[in-house]
């Protein structure tokens, strides 16, 4: 063993803070090893990916900790897990694996964790502050807090995040340290029309491309002159999380280390320039449907969860609309934010078009859509990633109101002039 | 580093130690499990894959690295528990999702499995279908 360790933690490798902490800080010293850290460092939060159900060990391994009294020692929000708790029924999830799911689920909430149940934790009230070092799962997560709030988190794997929460200490690497943060590929908007700056729809597809183009690295992006909302950046870490393992971005003038260029470069000049044209945009744009024709069984919304500000651009789109017969509308979200948006009348408009709400959990983690769905449109490219494989379903990605037009039309239907075409 | 006067046999960089002897199943393609690695069978399922079909259970798997992220993690520690794990893995890059899955299947289940990491050159001399022993310290010799 060749990481130094602080008399705290040895204290709970030789089980003086019981038999969960010597699991965690074993697990934790151990992948110091691996990467040839030679030191820990403290973390004060953590966001934690553990609860998604994969099977009977990743149950087990949750009861275990708490069988053995794993407590959190820093504010450690949850993930989404592996159903939807109160509402599964409605779906078409094996009952041993609802059983399972929640059985995991109860485990970390025991250990104190908070019952937050969302891959869009930074839309809570538990936010880290700019610099706080902390340790995350869940990759779009991980992306937004490092890019957007300036927050330290590496790419913590599930299983491994849990730990770090239990003893508050990770091996001190990655995107903790500042030399690690600064970028590797410059990105140069090269005649973007503003107007499809303006588009939501723009943001995930830049982070696909992003991903794609440099899936390890950390992009700069130049020349965006569009205001960047939330649910903007929500959407390019989703998406250059997905096609990539980007952990970190900057957006120069938009994010919190990158006022410049040369910020967003530590002053050095970047390895790598890249002008991305319209032409890149479309391709990006295309790679993200996998449809060869226009059937449409579900249109999904809201990976990352959904937004209370999305409810409220979603809401006046609805209003005097249904849904066709054969197609399934679908919003994912928080708990918090269903509540909030209930409050607020906002998924009133929803349910008149027919549409329904899962919380906890969403389609990419939970086995609930029943088979005969094998044509999705979505408005995110997570969603638009992960659906071939995961949902072994056809998926065509469009702007929201693609989804909404879609949704009515019971077939797919793009207006694709935002893109040129 | 490949041992040219003697008996073929490489030294990898220890990324979990421990020993194993078995078939290797060598691909040049990366291998995501999720969706490539049968959890309960331990088939690999991949159909795009060039080792699709092969039973990846109890063999040295050669890859030069996973695609999948944190799911790799989860369904290795399935596999362990259901028996069809490979027995060791050697990849080209250090890979943590598969050492966590190593370390958590022996603080979980007393079975980790060794994980090593070797240069492009040594990967390149690995046999698929050849029978080899992971030793501890990270030396691989073929049998």
């Amino acid at each position: 063993m060749s990481v130094t360790l602080s008399a705290a933690d040895r204290s709970f490798l030789e089980g003086e803070q019981g038999e969960a902490g010597r699991m965690a800080m074993s697990i934790l010293v151990r992948m110091a090893d691996v990467f040839r850290v030679d030191k820990m460092m403290d973390i004060t939060r953590a966001h934690v990916d553990s609860p998604i159900y994969m099977g009977i060990a990743t149950m087990e391994y949750a009861e275990k900790l708490a069988s053995m009294g794993a407590r959190v020692r820093v504010p450690s929000t949850l993930n989404v897990s592996g159903v939807d708790e109160h509402g599964w029924e409605e779906w078409s999830v094996p009952p041993d694996v609802a059983a399972n799911a929640a059985r995991q689920m109860k485990a970390y909430v025991s250990m104190g964790c908070l019952p937050t149940w969302t891959c869009a934790p930074y839309q809570t009230e538990h936010r880290p502050d700019f610099g706080e070092q902390i340790a995350s799962g869940e990759s779009n997560a991980i992306c937004f807090f490092n890019s957007v709030l300036g927050a330290r988190t590496e790419r913590y794997p599930d299983l491994m995040d849990i730990c770090a929460a239990i003893t508050a200490r990770v091996p001190a690497r990655g995107l903790h340290l500042t030399e690690n943060r600064s970028g590797t590929t410059h990105f140069e908007l090269s005649n973007i029309p503003v107007s499809l700056q303006e588009n939501d729809a723009f943001y995930p597809v830049l982070g696909h491309l992003l991903g794609k183009h440099d899936p390890d690295g950390v992009p700069v992006v130049s020349g965006i002159e569009a205001s960047v909302s939330e649910d903007r950046h929500k959407a390019i870490c989703a998406g250059a999380a997905s096609s990539g393992a980007i952990a970190l971005y900057h957006l120069v003038g938009h994010t919190p280390e990158a006022s410049s260029l040369e910020e967003a470069f530590h002053n050095r000049d970047p390895l790598v320039s890249i002008p991305i044209t319209m032409d890149d945009i479309r391709a990006a744009y295309r790679d993200l449907t996998t449809a060869t024709n226009s059937t449409l069984d579900m249109v999904i919304l809201g990976s990352p969860h959904f937004s209370i500000t999305e409810f409220k651009t979603l809401a006046p789109m609805l209003r005097g609309k249904k849904r066709h017969d054969g197609v399934t509308f679908l919003v994912t979200c928080s708990r918090a934010v269903r509540m909030i948006a209930g409050e607020l009348g906002l998924l009133e408009p929803l349910e008149a078009f027919g549409g329904r709400i899962t919380v906890d959990t969403c389609p990419l983690a939970s086995p609930m859509l029943p088979d005969r769905i094998s044509h999705i449109m979505t408005n995110s490219a997570k969603y638009a990633y992960y659906t071939p494989g995961l949902l072994d379903a056809a998926v065509a990605f469009g702007t929201l109101e693609d989804c909404i037009d879609s949704a009515v039309a019971g077939r797919i239907e793009r207006d694709e002039s935002i893109w040129g075409f | 580093m490949v041992n040219r006067h003697d008996q073929l046999q490489i030294q990898g960089r220890v990324v979990i130690d421990g020993s194993a002897t078995a078939t290797i199943r060598k691909s040049n393609e990366p291998l995501s499990f999720w969706g490539g690695f049968d959890q309960a069978t331990g088939e690999i399922i991949d159909r795009r894959h060039p080792l699709s079909g092969v039973m990846g259970a109890g063999c040295i798997l050669a890859i030069p690295f996973t695609r999948g992220s944190s799911t790799t993690t989860s369904i290795l520690i399935e596999a362990v528990r259901a028996r069809v794990a490979p027995a060791g893995i050697i990849t080209t890059e250090v890979d943590a999702f598969l050492a966590l899955a190593s370390i958590v299947a022996d603080e979980m289940y007393d079975a980790s499995f060794p994980v090593l990491s070797v240069d492009q050159d040594a990967f390149d001399k690995i046999v698929d279908g050849s029978r080899a022993r992971i030793h501890r310290g990270g030396r691989i010799t073929f049998l």
